[in-house]
């Protein structure tokens, strides 16, 4: 009887854990150099579509289906959408449970840079600093920015235009 | 017909992007504005004859990040008005995208946090156009010479938007601070995350 207490409360604290770590694993939080190294982590025929984003940014909300339809279209082919959330440090849960209700598999980070006036012109010197703001890298190179939504058509027509 | 669609797709490319900002750089000269207030009186910078200068601040009601730093505008209009360069907030959004930023609710929520500056509405966006304001909020330090003004600093308020007791940089009062003293803006231009100006779909 001793035992098989122990046993279910070693389970529940097991199955506790890998529920806690998978939540925590939704958003990893990440710094630039993370980002950076996660944007040139992609094989060199790999299209990367880095969308920054906030819960609160209502046209980057908006845009989000057209990158998750996107990513359906572009299912068979080198190309890889991640979302980079800009919301406030302490709104990261807010950014957990937005990704959890909506459901999509697209990896989705939480900046954590600093000083925005240090980190923008590192993702693109042309950025103003307006979101939502998408970038496409190819083999570690960036070869596309571009600040403002986008609709379906133009998300589309630049990853055919920028993908392999 | 396919090269039809292709043309079609970039004519909608190009005909929806945000035209190239060309707006002005730091040691421009500033156009001043004729722009109807929340007390419904229109309100120029000409109407400070005695102003050194101007921190015009284009901001709105619905902003998250323009919402974090209102209490700082409003402080730095309270430290800085009767030094000479007094706030002059300008919200440039289009209230069909935007609707909390309409006159209004402009009005409503300048009562609320007692602005004690001018909150003007740029009905045709020719002024946040012209100045080549991209974001909320997006500041533009201005400092008379002679009948000119002079744009001495753009940029953000400071460098944390989510917590202003841990801001290290206070751009705008550092620039200020420096053009009462007669030198040279240290920082004259800097980036920050904001919500992109909503400008009305033609």
């Amino acid at each position: 009887m001793k035992k098989a207490i122990l046993l279910y409360s070693l389970l529940v604290v097991v199955m506790l854990y890998s529920f806690v770590n998978k939540v925590a694993s939704v958003v990893p939080m990440m710094n630039l150099e993370q980002l950076q190294k996660r944007t040139l982590q992609t094989e060199s025929d790999t299209l990367m579509v880095v969308n920054f984003w906030a819960t609160w940014c209502v046209p980057c909300v908006e845009e989000l289906p057209y990158f998750l339809q996107s990513t359906k279209t572009f299912a068979n082919h080198k190309v890889k959408i991640i979302f980079v959330s800009l919301d406030f440090l302490k709104d990261h849960n807010k950014v957990i449970n937005f990704v959890k209700a909506r459901a999509f598999d697209n990896e989705v980070y939480h900046l954590d840079a600093g000083n925005p006036n240090s980190w923008i012109d590192k993702i693109d010197t042309t950025w103003g600093g307006s979101i939502p703001a998408t970038v496409f890298y190819r083999g570690g190179k960036k070869i596309l920015f571009h600040e403002g939504e986008l609709n379906q058509l133009q998300l589309d027509s630049l990853i055919n235009k920028t993908k392999l | 017909m396919k090269i039809l669609s292709t043309f079609f797709t970039a004519f909608i490319l190009f005909a929806s992007f945000t035209p190239v900002n060309t707006g002005y750089s730091v040691g421009d000269k500033a156009i001043d504005f004729k722009l109807k207030n929340i007390d419904d009186k229109m309100v120029s910078m000409a109407d400070f004859a005695s102003a050194k200068g101007f921190i015009v601040v284009f901001t709105c009601n619905h902003c998250p990040f323009a919402v974090k730093y209102e209490d700082r505008i409003i402080a730095l209009d309270k430290k800085y008005a009767k030094l000479g360069y007094p706030v002059i907030a300008i919200n440039p959004n289009d209230p069909v995208l935007a609707p909390t930023d309409d006159f209004e609710s402009m009005k409503v929520r300048a009562k609320k946090k007692k602005f004690t500056f001018p909150y003007l509405l740029d009905a045709t966006q020719e002024i946040a156009a012209a100045y080549g304001a991209i974001k909320t909020p997006h500041v533009f330090v201005l400092q008379k010479s002679d009948a000119d003004l002079i744009v001495k600093y753009i940029g953000a308020i400071d460098d944390n938007t989510e917590d202003a007791k841990l801001a290290k940089e206070k751009y705008v009062e550092t620039a200020v601070d420096a053009l009462l003293a007669g030198k040279p803006v240290p920082v004259t231009f800097t980036k920050a995350i904001g919500c992109g100006i909503k400008w009305k779909q033609s």
